[in-house]
């Protein structure tokens, strides 16, 4: 078997808009252990995601999972591999018509034969994990933000996956509840052996938990490493995003043209 | 005027970018059938969303459109002496054109709305995305039980229109403006065919049930996911629905009475 689940190879990727979003990246993701995928806003961190769950096709290049080729294959066997894959999106992604029961039961009513007293016991077992056992009838309109996260999680985990993929994970979390899904996280890849993929520009919580980092910045991997590597890293780039400079050679400003030409423009073409 | 040249050709491109992305959805609608025994139940569930409960305005709408075709052509037709005439008047109207175009009109208003503004929340929420990612195609899962349903539905509720406005025109007719009713039903039951009439009445609802449903769950399923995207994708969904079947409608008639 091996040693990498994922891997991407020169890839490139453009939006239909025409936007360059990577330039011949190359990303080694290894099974069983946290990588984290960090960068600025805007970067296209979640469009990784995407791609590597092939709801997107690279311009230019491979994205290997498990051996496999993922935009070269025919519909049924790319589902067959999203089998193996769980994703947590951004917003959680529950579906609104369904209680938290019925939600992480999904899954496992569409790809399993178990007995409803089966999936019964692997639900409550999978809400037990994210403490969430007591919410099994709320609808997720109940839920907070994080709670709806967590049940996400427990969803995304229903089906046993090989690879998980994280988008922000703790983006607008409280303290408690970040703090609960640092450790959630990392207890989930331990207990189940999981490879993890996570996606943020939470520096600290992400380097907390990860065991190598990949930073993307305009297009390019611009660093990659342990996160105690990545730390000391004298890239100028590097550091200014670890320690969240304003000034550097990231810019802030997105692209437009010199203040004075958009001044001097007017407010007719706006 | 070049720049206006280029955003013409431009449109016009995008138009059928849009209309070969209708093509596939249709394709892999008709073909992409969801297993029976999880199918069905969503099938079912869609009958009600979009048909038991578009009932209330069907039901009325047709009463009083059966009520007010009485009302004028008993008038008109009293000038020339053949007031006994009004039942076919109102059945031919009603079976023939009125139940397949207003049914469709009130359906697209009612139900395609609704269609296409879930599809496209369930997109903004990134419940589609979420459903793909579970490895669950959601034009199976989704997009499929919606359009079968409207197509199932929509026969349906033309039958209940034309039942309901006849009923209406018998209660103006018969019950107030005084026609014989042995007369009204008589006349009725000699003037409309089955074949001809109440056939092609149904063949029409069927034709306004693909495309009315297809237009919903396409403007849904490629709506831009946000509130602007959304509310633009269900106003489409009502706006090109309704034209489509007044269109439709012309050239099915043209068909039917032989002059294609």
């Amino acid at each position: 078997m091996s040693e990498s689940l994922v891997e991407i190879s020169n890839m490139s990727f453009q939006h239909e808009n025409g936007k360059t979003v990577f330039q011949d990246v190359d990303i080694v993701i290894p099974r069983g252990k946290i990588t984290a995928i960090m960068g600025p806003s805007g970067t296209g961190k979640t469009t990784l995601l995407r791609l590597i769950g092939g709801q997107l096709t690279p311009s230019a290049g491979k994205i290997k999972v498990a051996g496999e080729i993922v935009h070269e294959l025919s519909r049924t066997r790319l589902y067959q591999l999203r089998k193996s894959m769980g994703m947590l999106f951004q917003q959680g992604g529950l579906f609104t018509h369904m209680n938290v029961y019925q939600n992480v039961a999904f899954p496992l009513r569409e790809h399993t034969q178990l007995s409803e007293s089966m999936i019964h016991s692997i639900v409550l077992m999978k809400l037990q994990m994210v403490g969430l056992r007591g919410a099994l009838h709320l609808m997720p309109n109940e839920l907070s933000g994080g709670m709806a996260r967590r049940i996400a999680l427990a969803r995304a985990i229903a089906l046993d996956p090989a690879l998980i993929m994280y988008d922000e994970p703790f983006t607008g979390q409280d303290p408690i509840s970040m703090g609960v899904l640092v450790k959630l996280v990392k207890t989930l890849n331990k207990s189940l052996n999981l490879t993890s993929i996570i996606v943020s520009h939470d520096v600290s919580e992400t380097m907390q938990i990860a065991d190598y980092v990949y930073v993307i910045v305009d297009k390019k991997v611009v660093g990659h490493g342990t996160p105690d590597s990545i730390a000391h890293d004298s890239s100028s780039q590097l550091q200014q995003f670890i320690q969240g400079l304003p000034d550097g050679p990231v810019p802030f400003d997105y692209p437009a043209l010199p203040l004075v030409n958009d001044f001097l423009q007017g407010a007719e073409k706006t | 005027m070049i720049d206006r040249f280029i955003l013409t050709g431009q449109w016009g491109i995008d138009n059928l970018r849009n209309f070969g992305k209708a093509g596939v959805l249709f394709f892999r609608v008709l073909f992409y059938w969801p297993n029976i025994r999880k199918g069905f139940p969503l099938l079912v569930q869609q009958v009600y969303a979009e048909g038991v409960l578009s009932l209330p305005i069907i039901v009325v709408s047709s009463l009083f459109i059966g009520m007010v075709l009485a009302l004028q052509g008993y008038h008109t037709l009293a000038k020339f002496g053949a007031s006994q005439e009004l039942g076919p008047l109102v059945a031919l109207s009603v079976v023939r054109e009125l139940g397949p175009v207003v049914t469709a009109i009130l359906f697209a208003g009612r139900a395609c709305s609704a269609v296409a503004a879930e599809i496209g929340l369930m997109k903004a929420t990134e419940q589609l995305s979420s459903m793909e990612m579970m490895a669950v195609d959601p034009v199976r899962k989704v997009i499929s039980p919606r359009f079968w349903g409207g197509f199932f539905s929509m026969p349906l509720l033309v039958i209940i229109f034309n039942a309901t406005a006849i009923y209406g025109a018998y209660l103006v007719g018969v019950k107030w403006l005084g026609v014989d009713a042995g007369i009204f039903w008589s006349n009725m039951q000699s003037s409309v065919e089955f074949r001809a009439d109440i056939f092609n009445g149904i063949l029409k609802s069927l034709v306004f049930g693909i495309a009315v449903t297809w237009i919903a769950v396409f403007q849904g399923y490629t709506a831009v996911p946000t509130s602007a995207g959304i509310a633009s994708a269900t106003t489409r969904a009502v706006v090109y629905g309704s034209l489509a079947v007044l269109g439709l409608d012309f050239v099915l008639t043209a068909m039917m009475i032989g002059e294609w």
